[in-house]
């Protein structure tokens, strides 16, 4: 921290005429280079100016500071909130550095903890589904439950009502009855936890104790005030597997906490991604058939027409947040390129976030933001 | 975790372990805002082990204190950007509420 102010004080020495000092931080820099620094111009043969230039000193020789301090970050940075439900939501991220974007994706992705079926005891089946198969699908299977109420059990931890969540799937398919779908709505949940005996020798040596299973509960997970009066399920709906007459399913499955980069089926988000801004400027007046040619053209009508007066029309721009950088208007003719450009503001990122159902998005996010905060404490306290 | 050259300080790679792209990344972009840093990079030397190592070269600081600083900055602005976050979510939602009941009450 000492560092920190000695760092402030050079800064504040350097004099009155620190670039950071000015209105507009990149106001020195000429138009072609903050072009190239803000925008990825998509061309119809590539896209160019795709690298963001990440060296605080780029520019000195210019007079400019390219770095991105912290109380420019912060009066910059803003969060627009476009779309929010239940399960999934958009949102713009608005000056901030792709490398710290992309973090919190692969952060959602990757290494948020959520519950999922782990190991399944399969006691009978005779669909034709196989175990292995069966047993993935399982595990597939989104649990609603918040995954910051368990702890990570390790390898040698006993299965308690603290890491492992227990679900039972007993479905038979009568003789003469129709085909009989099997639904996540069958899974049981077991609060009080397995409930098939562990094999064991000297069982018959103390009759009165509780018979041993594959998990040690010491409480009803009912019981417990976080999940006395929501239990636990799995997202409904969900069809595991399809019975023939005669076939059964009887199988036991354990739900334990984990995280997306061990398997995908850990993941809480079906996906996380994001796009930056489409920018698209039309650099001459585009009128009459052209401006028709235009809007007929774009698939995603990003283009609209508007009346000039005296029978004459004109293109604009009226939803470029649509533009999928699809390049057919650019295909029109030879000349158009020269007519309509197409780009992308580099630190505007469309963040759009998919939850599965254990968490909703909104939190989803805050938690991803917190574990990179969460990473650089440690590297902070092991180099301390 | 250091390994840099005996008596220089100002020049070391560290090593971080169970990390990957995502901080070393964040990492890299904080540690070039830093007027200090000459130069700065990270490689992943192998696939299969999750490490990554962080290379600072600095005009003379320490490079452990540089780094030390660039993760605060970093961890700050993550703090900022979390409030930010949170106050645009609780806003659009109060908004959402206010339309939801204008639509009722025009019923």
């Amino acid at each position: 921290m000492a560092e920190k102010n000695e760092k402030k004080q050079v800064n504040e020495g350097k004099g009155k005429f620190s670039s950071l000092d000015l209105p507009d931080l990149p106001k020195g820099l000429p138009p072609q280079l903050e072009f190239q620094r803000t925008r990825v111009l998509c061309n119809l043969d590539a896209p160019i100016h795709t690298d963001t230039v990440m060296y605080g000193g780029a520019y000195a020789s210019m007079g400019v500071d390219n770095s991105v301090q912290l109380d420019y970050f912060r009066q910059k940075f803003r969060v627009e909130v476009v779309r929010l439900t239940k399960d999934d939501m958009e949102f713009d991220l608005i000056g901030i550095d792709p490398s710290i974007a992309n973090a919190f994706r692969r952060i959602l992705i990757a290494e948020l903890p959520t519950m999922a079926i782990e190991k399944v005891l399969i006691a009978n089946n005779t669909s034709v589904i196989q175990d292995e198969v069966l047993a993935h699908r399982l595990g597939l299977i989104p649990i609603m439950v918040d995954p910051r109420l368990f702890e990570y059990i390790s390898e040698n931890d006993t299965n308690n009502e603290k890491n492992t969540i227990v679900y039972k799937l007993h479905v038979r398919c009568e003789r003469g009855a129709p085909r009989l779908t099997v639904k996540t709505n069958e899974l049981k949940w077991l609060p009080n936890g397995s409930e098939l005996l562990l094999d064991s020798k000297n069982s018959d040596s103390n009759p009165t104790s509780k018979p041993r299973t594959y998990t040690s509960f010491s409480c009803s997970q009912a019981s417990l005030p976080k999940f006395a009066n929501n239990p636990i399920n799995p997202m409904p709906d969900i069809t595991i597997a399809r019975l023939g007459p005669g076939q059964e399913i009887e199988l036991e499955a354990h739900a334990v906490k984990g995280m997306g980069k061990t398997h995908a089926k850990w993941s809480p988000v079906a996906t996380a991604w994001y796009r930056m801004l489409p920018e698209v400027v039309l650099l001459e007046d585009v009128e009459d058939e052209d401006a028709e040619k235009l809007v007929n053209t774009c698939p995603v009508k990003v283009f609209d027409i508007e009346d000039i007066g005296n029978g004459k029309k004109k293109a604009t721009v009226a939803r470029p947040r649509a533009c999928t950088l699809c390049r057919e208007c650019l295909r029109i003719g030879e000349e158009w390129e020269k007519r309509v450009s197409l780009r992308r503001i580099k630190d505007h990122f469309i963040f759009t976030i998919e939850s599965t159902g254990a968490l909703p998005p909104e939190v989803l996010f805050t938690e991803a933001v917190k574990i990179l905060e969460d990473k650089c404490e440690r590297v902070i306290t092991e180099l301390s | 975790m250091e390994h840099g050259a005996f008596g220089d300080q100002s020049n070391a790679t560290f090593s971080l372990t169970e990390e990957d792209h995502t901080l070393a990344n964040a990492v890299r972009f904080t540690l070039n805002q830093d007027p200090r840093v000459t130069f700065c990079g990270y490689s992943i030397p192998h696939p299969s082990d999750a490490r990554v190592n962080i290379r600072v070269q600095t005009t003379g600081d320490p490079a452990r204190e540089v780094l030390k600083d660039a993760c605060q900055d970093l961890m700050l602005m993550c703090q900022h950007v979390r409030s930010t976050f949170d106050k645009a979510v609780a806003d659009f939602k109060t908004s959402e509420r206010g339309q939801a009941m204008n639509i009722d009450s025009e019923e």
